[in-house]
C-alpha cells in the first residue's frame, strides 16, 4: 500500500531559480492493484517515484509505504521496495548472480534464504544459463531478468517501476510488462510511470495523469472517459494536459 | 554503525577492483615493475655514464709551452688523456664539446719559474659538463702535484723542512653514523615522497570509479534504491579506496627495498676504508614505521578523493578535479626532499609536508617521539574531517543527482 500525502519537491536552479518538480501530489495504491502514472517528459513522474523510493527526500508533505514514513523511516521503506527503471543499471564486472547476492545481502537475507531465493528466481526466470556471465557482457534482455532478479530478491510488498520499458524492443519490453503483471497478480502493490498510451490502458486499474509537477486527473480508465467525454486515451490525455503544457514548456 | 553492511559493501566492490585492469595495474604493476625498474634502473645508468666518462680518454688542447718541454712532456704523459693538436678555433670546439678543455701554459713558464716570478696557468673548461669536470680535475691535479714537486725544490734548495708549510692539518671527521648521513639524507626523502605519492596515485582510480563512474554507468540509482544507508554505502567504498592507496603504498617501499638489496648485492666492488658507504638499504622497522604512518595520510587522501569525486557526473569531470590536487600533494612532499628544510613545531603541523619530512627521519632510522605524536595525531584530526566531509557529501541530493 503506498499513501502519497500533499508530496512536494522543489529544486533551486541557478538560471530559473525555483522549480516546483513535485506540486501537492496525494493519491493512493492499493495492493493488488496497478497504479499508472501518466504524464510526458518532465512531468515529475520521476520525481515523484523516487520520493516514493525514498531516493530523494520530498521538501513538503510526505508518503506512507506500507505503513512507513519516507521520510522517519527511509531505510525501512526501501526494505520494502522493489525499484526498476531504465536508468537503474546493473555492476559490469559482477557477475549476475553475484548482483542479485549483492542485493540480498543488502536487504538484510541471511546466507541460507538468499541461496534458496536466488536459486529460485533464476530458474523462474530462466535465467540459469547466464548467471556466472558479468553483466557488461549480457545482451539486454538478459539485463532485464538480471534487474528484475534484482527487484524481487527481497520479495517486497511494494514495486515501483519507473518508464520500465523507455528504450527496449518489443521483446524486452514484453518481458516486463508481463513481470508487472505476475507482480499484481501475486497481490503486490504497483505503481509504475510511462509516457506510453497503450501500456496505460493494458495494464492499469488506476491512471494519474500528472503535469507540471500537479495531478491533474485520477481515475479508472472508464472514470476518466466519462470525466472528459473522450473515449481514446490519448485524447483525454491532450485534454487534461494542454491547458497546462505551454506554461510547462516557457519554464 | 552496522559492520555487516558496511562489509557487505566492501567485498563488493573488492570484488569488482580486482576485476579491474586499471586498478590492478595501480596497485600492482606500478609499484611491483615499473618502479624497481626505474629506480634502480635509473641509478645504474647514472653510474654506468659517470664510471664511462671517468674512464674515457678526454681530449686535451695546449696553447703555449713550446718554450716548457719538461711541463708539456710531464702533461703528455698524465695517465688517461690525449693531447691532441690546437686548432685555431679552440674555444668553439670547447662550447660544441668537442674538446673537454685547453690549457693555456704562458710564455716562458719554466724560464719565469726558475726566476721566481708570479704566473698563472689557464685550464679553459665548460662548467657543469661531467666530462669537462673530469678532464680539468685531472690537469689541475697534474699541475698541483708539479708546484708542490718545485716548492719541494726551492725549500730543499735553502736547507728548510717540507712541514713549514703545514704547520698543521685540518680534516672534517663525520662523526655521523654512516646510514644516517650523506646520501642516506636524501634516499630518506625520496622513499618519502615515493610513499606520498603512490599512496594518493593508488586511491585515485577506485576512488573516482566507484562514485563518478557509479553516477555514469546508472548504478547509482540502484544502489540508492536498497536498504543500505548512504553513510555505510560510502564508508564501504572509502575502506575499498584506502585499501589499494595503501596497498599500493606498502607494495612500493617493499619492493624499493629489494631492488636496492638486489643492486646492493650486484655491487661487487667492497668499500675501501674511508670511503663513503654508497649503497642504499631501508630496514625492516624503518619500512614498518613508514607504513604507520603513512595510515592517516592515506585515509586523509582517500577521504579528499572521495569527496572531490563525489561531486563530479562522471569519471572525466573526476579526473579534471583531481588533476590539481597532484600537484598540492606533490610539491609539499618534493620540498620535503630538499636538503636543509627539516621539522619544526610549525612545519609539523603543515599536512602532507609533515609526514614526509618525518618519513625522511624514519627511513634513516631517527624517531623524534614528539614530532611522530604530534603529526600523527594532527594527521589523524585532518583525515577525520575529510571523513567526515566526504560522508555529508554523499548525503546530499543535489550533488548525488547533480544534472
Amino acid at each position: 500500500m503506498i499513501e502519497a500525502r500533499g508530496l512536494s519537491k522543489r529544486f533551486q536552479d541557478k538560471k530559473r531559480g525555483e522549480i516546483r518538480a513535485v506540486d501537492n501530489v496525494s493519491f493512493t495504491c492499493q495492493p493488488g492493484k496497478i497504479y499508472g502514472l501518466l504524464g510526458a517528459n518532465g512531468a515529475g513522474k520521476t520525481t515523484t517515484l523516487r520520493m516514493l523510493a525514498t531516493i530523494l527526500e520530498p521538501t513538503d508533505g510526505t508518503a506512507i509505504v506500507c505503513g512507513h514514513d519516507v521520510i522517519e523511516q527511509p531505510e525501512k521503506v526501501r526494505a520494502n521496495v522493489g525499484f526498476l527503471s531504465t536508468a537503474t543499471a546493473l555492476y559490469p564486472r559482477l557477475t549476475a548472480q553475484e548482483l542479485v547476492e549483492y542485493f540480498g545481502r543488502l536487504n538484510g537475507l541471511d546466507e541460507a534464504t538468499l541461496k534458496k531465493r536466488v536459486d529460485n528466481i533464476f530458474n523462474r526466470l530462466d535465467m540459469d544459463g547466464f548467471r556466472d556471465r558479468r553483466c557488461d557482457k549480457l545482451s539486454t534482455g538478459m539485463k532485464q531478468k538480471t534487474s528484475i532478479a534484482r527487484t524481487l530478491v527481497h520479495d517486497p510488498p511494494v514495486m515501483i517501476f519507473d518508464e520500465p520499458t523507455n528504450g527496449l524492443d518489443v521483446m524486452t519490453a514484453r518481458t516486463i510488462t508481463a513481470f508487472i503483471h505476475e507482480c499484481r497478480d501475486n497481490g503486490k502493490t504497483v505503481i509504475f510511470s510511462t509516457h506510453i498510451m497503450s501500456e496505460v490502458e493494458k495494464l492499469c486499474d488506476t491512471i494519474g495523469i500528472i503535469q507540471s509537477g500537479k495531478l491533474l486527473s485520477e481515475g479508472t480508465l472508464a472514470q476518466l472517459r466519462d470525466q472528459h467525454h473522450e473515449q481514446d486515451l490519448e485524447d483525454i490525455f491532450v485534454k487534461v494536459v494542454a491547458p497546462h503544457y505551454v506554461s510547462a514548456e516557457a519554464n | 554503525m552496522s559492520a555487516r553492511n558496511i562489509g557487505i559493501v566492501y567485498r563488493k566492490e573488492l570484488t569488482e577492483a580486482l576485476r579491474d585492469r586499471r586498478t590492478l595495474i595501480t596497485m600492482f604493476v606500478l609499484p611491483l615493475i615499473i618502479f624497481p625498474l626505474l629506480s634502480v634502473g635509473f641509478g645504474a645508468m647514472i653510474a654506468v655514464l659517470i664510471g664511462k666518462a671517468k674512464e674515457e680518454s678526454p681530449k686535451v688542447m695546449i696553447i703555449g709551452g713550446e718554450d716548457s718541454p719538461g711541463v708539456l712532456a710531464g702533461l703528455k704523459k698524465v695517465p688517461k688523456i690525449q693531447v691532441v693538436p690546437l686548432e685555431a678555433n679552440w674555444k668553439d670546439e670547447v662550447i660544441n664539446k668537442q674538446v673537454p678543455v685547453v690549457v693555456e701554459i704562458p710564455e716562458g713558464f719554466e724560464r719565469n719559474l726558475a726566476g721566481q716570478k708570479e704566473q698563472t696557468v689557464l685550464i679553459h673548461d665548460y662548467e657543469g659538463d661531467l666530462k669537462s669536470e673530469i678532464a680539468k680535475d685531472k690537469i689541475e691535479k697534474y699541475f698541483n702535484e708539479y708546484r708542490d714537486s718545485v716548492v719541494k725544490d726551492r725549500l730543499a734548495a735553502r736547507n728548510l723542512p717540507v712541514s713549514i708549510l703545514k704547520p698543521f692539518v685540518i680534516k672534517p671527521h663525520n662523526v655521523a653514523p654512516p646510514e644516517k648521513s650523506g646520501g642516506a639524507l636524501f634516499f630518506g626523502g625520496f622513499i618519502a615522497y615515493i610513499v606520498v605519492f603512490l599512496c594518493l596515485n593508488g586511491g585515485m582510480h577506485p576512488a573516482m570509479d566507484l562514485t563518478a563512474g557509479e553516477k555514469e554507468r546508472g548504478t547509482m540509482e540502484t544502489i540508492l534504491s536498497s536498504p543500505i544507508s548512504r553513510s555505510h554505502l560510502v564508508l564501504g567504498k572509502f575502506l575499498l579506496v584506502l585499501t589499494t592507496a595503501l596497498t599500493t603504498a606498502a607494495l612500493s617501499v617493499i619492493s624499493m627495498g629489494i631492488s636496492f638489496a638486489i643492486a646492493n648485492a650486484l655491487q661487487t666492488k667492497p668499500i675501501q676504508a674511508g670511503e663513503a658507504d654508497t649503497t642504499l638499504h631501508i630496514g625492516f622497522g624503518a619500512a614498518l614505521s613508514v607504513f604507520i604512518m603513512a595510515v592517516p595520510l592515506a585515509v586523509l587522501f582517500s577521504s579528499v578523493l572521495i569527496t572531490i569525486s563525489t561531486f563530479a557526473k562522471s569519471y572525466k569531470e573526476a579526473q579534471s578535479y583531481i588533476m590539481p590536487l597532484i600537484f598540492i600533494v606533490i610539491i609539499p612532499a618534493i620540498a620535503a626532499m630538499l636538503p636543509g628544510v627539516e621539522l619544526t613545531p610549525k612545519l609539523a603541523l603543515v599536512p602532507i609536508l609533515n609526514v614526509s619530512l618525518l618519513c625522511k627521519e624514519l627511513v634513516i632510522g631517527t624517531y623524534h617521539w614528539n614530532y611522530i605524536a604530534i603529526i600523527f595525531a594532527s594527521t589523524c584530526v585532518y583525515a577525520s574531517a575529510a571523513l567526515f566531509l566526504a560522508i555529508k557529501m554523499f548525503q546530499r541530493e543535489s550533488v548525488l543527482f547533480r544534472s
